[in-house]
């Protein structure tokens, strides 16, 4: 008896276990198809470019206030913190390279996109599975009017192009950070601070290479939202599970690329 | 078309993030200018090169007149091929010699040439006969352990 009824619970633990991951790879593949049918619509997008415009507001400039002043905080806390590390080698100076190393290859792209996820992505999320819920999506197919090239597509657009400008943004802001930091609060030599920097970073291999896992952060994190929102159960509880799920899911995401991004870009070598 | 606030808000925004990029180009890294290709190669064959990186620096009279390319092992003669890619604004004599030095005590380190008296110029593929192997730490403590030794022995 007892036995035939642990043999149940393993079997339901196991259906459970098999059913969720066949949910995970349908979504998964779902999101692929919506990934490539979204590029497919973008015509419109550049065409009629005042709606992409339009999106660039929402997306880019509403996030302005959150990047510029989370990257001046990270940046002056590297600041202190390479300060003190750095002190104990008396290799004061040397706190430009750490400040703007930091930022230009890791934590601008990376914090920015995780700081446009939850303001930008949220939002967007938020919109689309509203529009859903409340019949807009499918009153626009009713009019002829594609959804995925009039909604998706300038949505997406806007995120690939706001997402290196907010990262360069927030890179240019904790620089300036630890500047402030570095020399005026603490009185570090300004020549050494900018010179040592200059001489440490390439604009090759540290700018350009972050500008790249930007745009890619911004690529994901924007196709992230597009998706949970167009996916989301038409209900008020569905919308919210989904707008959580996008900031959840893309955080997890744009690490997980940097890893690999940055395994590509440094491996060591040079 | 018209023109709304919106609009604006959109220009300044993009107007910012490139000003940001250029402030991360220019202020904060510096071109690789010497990296492309407007500039000459040419060879020298060390015995030891300590810990020399491509990429490092390559400096006359303390200024940076080039990078080295690349480095190679030559399993014949068991010595490390270093390819320096040097401006073509600068010109060399083809005696001049090279040298890895490091700069400060834990610093980086790079190839220092010093220009010598031949009138033929350096040019592209050319070797620099004359160099002189990077300091191994070990082997410098080693021999002052060994002169100390050696002072103190016959008395």
């Amino acid at each position: 008896m007892i036995c035939d009824w642990g043999g149940s619970v393993l079997k339901q633990a196991i259906t459970n276990l098999g059913s969720r991951t066949l949910d995970a790879l349908w979504t998964v593949g779902l999101a692929m198809r919506f990934f490539v049918t979204v590029l497919l619509h973008s015509g419109m997008a550049f065409r009629r470019f005042g709606l992409t415009i339009r999106e660039l507001y929402f997306t880019g400039v509403l996030s302005l206030i959150v990047i510029l002043v989370s990257g001046l905080f990270v940046g002056m806390v590297l600041g202190l913190q390479g300060y003190e590390t750095l002190q104990t080698y008396g290799a004061e100076e040397s706190l430009g390279i750490v400040v703007a190393l930091s930022l230009v290859r890791e934590l601008g792209p990376v914090v920015a996109a995780l700081l446009f996820a939850s303001r930008a992505g949220s939002a967007i999320t938020a919109e689309i599975g509203l529009m859903k819920a409340t019949e807009q999506l499918s009153a626009m197919e009713m009019m002829a009017v594609d959804p995925l090239a009039r909604v998706v597509a300038p949505r997406f657009w806007a995120g690939v192009i706001s997402m290196p400008l907010l990262a360069a943004l927030f890179s240019a802001m904790g620089v300036f950070g630890g500047y402030l930091v570095g020399v005026q609060l603490i009185g570090i030599d300004e020549g050494a601070f900018w010179s040592q920097m200059q001489n440490a970073v390439d604009f090759e291999r540290d700018v350009l290479n972050g500008v790249i896992k930007s745009v890619v952060f911004g690529i994901a994190v924007t196709a992230i939202a597009l998706f949970e929102g167009y996916d989301a159960p038409p209900t008020a509880e569905g919308v919210a599970g989904a707008t959580t799920r996008t900031v959840v899911t893309s955080s997890l995401v744009v690490l997980a690329l940097d890893f690999v991004l940055t395994a590509f870009m440094f491996r060591g070598i040079g | 078309m018209n023109k709304t606030k919106l609009d604006l808000w959109v220009g300044l925004f993009v107007a910012a993030g490139i000003v940001a990029l250029l402030f991360l180009a220019l202020k904060v890294g510096s071109t690789s200018a010497l990296n492309s290709a407007e500039g000459y190669e040419v060879i020298a064959r060390f015995e030891n090169i300590g810990g020399l990186k491509p990429r490092a620096p390559v400096k006359v009279a303390g200024v940076v007149v080039g990078r080295v390319a690349d480095i190679q092992f030559d399993d014949d003669n068991y010595e490390a091929v270093v390819t320096l890619r040097l401006d073509k604004r600068y010109a060399f004599p083809k005696d001049s010699s090279a040298a890895i030095l490091t700069s400060g005590l834990l610093g980086e380190q790079y190839v220092g040439l010093e220009a010598g008296g031949d009138s033929v110029k350096l040019k592209e593929k050319d070797r620099i006969l004359i160099t002189q192997d990077a300091v191994v730490l070990e082997n410098l403590i080693g021999r002052f352990l060994y002169d100390k030794a050696q002072e103190g022995a016959p008395q």
